[in-house]
């Protein structure tokens, strides 16, 4: 348990709705079976990225098992916020009983915020400004109609609990190592409703230089190598990225499969890897080690090493696993999409 | 409707809705929602705030195919009453479910969902609604 801060409660959400990639296709006569992803999850009417953040930090609450007023610090991380201005952090506070001696804020960085708000979250406990911390990674991902990314933006939450190290965590963070440039691959101005991306921008000096960058840094400061990881989850825009990252990092399918959901969940953004850990963890075993790296547009990686400590045995049943939310699915077409994401005007 | 479109009326009522807080009347014992000064059963002011278990069972529902127009874009939905597993009753509506996928009996937990807008521009409403029990693990 030598690290910065250890993680004593997790959790995630997916909502109930999903819509195959081969029936988006469809609807603009392109190939069914050469879309990136093979489902997505969809959110429901009533839903956003507040109340998928909301259950996603109670089920990390049920495992941290402590009086939530004890939470000091809540981060949470998103590009699809439901207000343009007024924090979710406070809301989302309110509900869970965290209020008021509290430092909250809302964070974004595309899809790194998740990663982003765990690190910042982690920095004030591990400095003594903070018993425990709260942090988030949520999305509802929009793409536009008929756009490539309208086959991935998916929605889903994680969060997690974090305090001083200690052996009855679920794990401890041991590293960490951000990784961050200026580079336009993806952006939503003010005021527009859709994302809009620089095609070419976003496979090599975005994805691939940023999680190589924050990897490759970790790795030579630890001095740890592929090899001592069981288990490593990378941001998962689609299947191909974080399958092409592994291997030219060096690390095997075995290491990437249990953290790699894309496939059938799409890309959640500040989610994704967060999910990625998230079922990682309802697996991992005491004394195995985890590299996760994240990456959001603008463009930034921040590369995180966990070690698996004897508490997650424990911890991890007072929760439900990712595998009930996965199953947990309803499959809707490509007409009841458009209603459930308001993109029908009556 | 301008009471409806109430900020403060919203924010007053809050936390009673995040959190499902009841009230219990500490005279005769009485368990209802929301929380009120007086109690429903047997007039007394002698009430205490209580948050109630978010897990129960439906014990009636009706479908609603004809929504006030605050509620319009959700149609169809199911309102049901929920008994809680302390024996309160909560009128609640029920998300995530079909329908005809609902029946008497059907194990539910409480989840926080938007509720209400206040128009395109107006504050967003959140509050507990019921949907069928997800996975086995939650103690809460
Ligand atoms: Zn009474």
């Amino acid at each position: 348990m030598n690290g910065i801060a250890s993680i004593i409660g997790y959790g995630a959400y997916l909502p109930r709705y999903r819509i195959k990639a081969a029936e988006i296709a469809r609807v603009y006569g392109r190939n069914p079976s050469s879309t990136p992803i093979k489902e997505k999850t969809v959110p429901g009417l009533d839903e956003d990225s507040l109340t998928h953040a909301y259950e996603a930090a109670l089920n990390a609450l049920r495992r941290a098992e402590i009086d939530p007023s004890e939470i000091e610090v809540v981060f949470v991380g998103s590009e699809s916020p439901p207000y343009a201005v007024k924090p979710s952090a406070t809301i989302i506070a309110e509900a869970l009983g965290i209020t008021p001696k509290l430092y909250a804020v809302d964070m974004e960085f595309a899809c790194r915020a998740g990663t982003t708000a765990l690190l910042s979250a982690v920095g004030l406990v591990h400095a003594g400004l903070a018993r425990y911390g709260l942090a988030i990674g949520t999305d509802t991902a929009q793409g536009r109609p008929g756009d490539a990314l309208e086959y991935t933006a998916a929605a889903g939450a994680a969060a997690f609990i974090v305090s001083k190290p200690r052996s009855d965590a679920v794990a401890t963070i041991e590293a960490a190592y951000s990784y961050v440039t200026d580079t336009p691959d993806f952006w939503r101005r003010e005021g527009q409703r859709f994302p809009r991306h620089g095609a070419r921008f976003t496979g090599e000096p975005a994805y691939f230089a940023h999680i190589i960058g924050a990897a490759k840094g970790l790795m030579e400061e630890t001095g740890l190598k592929p090899s001592d990881f069981r288990y490593v989850v990378f941001h998962q825009p689609n299947v191909k990225f974080p399958t092409r990252v592994a291997k030219r990092l060096g690390f095997t399918k075995e290491q990437l499969e249990r953290g790699l959901l894309s496939g059938i969940i799409g890309n959640t953004y500040a989610a994704a890897s967060p999910i990625g850990l998230v079922n990682v963890l309802d697996a991992a075993e005491p004394g195995d080690r985890i590299l996760i790296v994240s990456f959001g547009s603008g463009a930034g990686s921040d590369a995180i090493s966990l070690v698996v400590e004897d508490g997650i045995t424990e911890r991890r049943p007072k929760a439900p696993l990712l595998s009930s939310y996965i199953e947990r699915s309803k499959e809707i077409d490509y007409a009841l999409y458009l209603r459930f994401r308001g993109f029908i005007c009556r | 409707m301008s009471y409806m479109n109430s900020v403060p009326r919203a924010w007053r009522e809050r936390v009673t809705k995040y959190r499902l807080i009841g009230g219990r009347c500490k005279k005769c014992g009485k368990v209802f929602y929301p929380y009120r000064g007086s109690c429903p059963r047997c007039g007394s002011d002698d009430v205490e705030r209580i948050e109630l278990p978010k897990r129960g069972r439906v014990k009636y529902f009706t479908v609603v195919r004809s929504a006030p127009a605050e509620f319009k874009r959700y149609e169809p939905y199911v309102v049901a009453l929920v008994e809680l597993e302390n024996g309160a009753i909560v009128p609640a509506q029920l998300t995530d479910v079909d329908a005809d996928e609902v029946y008497e009996g059907m194990e539910v937990e409480g989840v926080l969902r938007r509720y209400r807008e206040q128009g395109e521009d107006g504050i967003i409403e959140y509050g507990v609604k019921f949907r069928p029990v997800v996975g086995g693990g939650g103690e809460q």
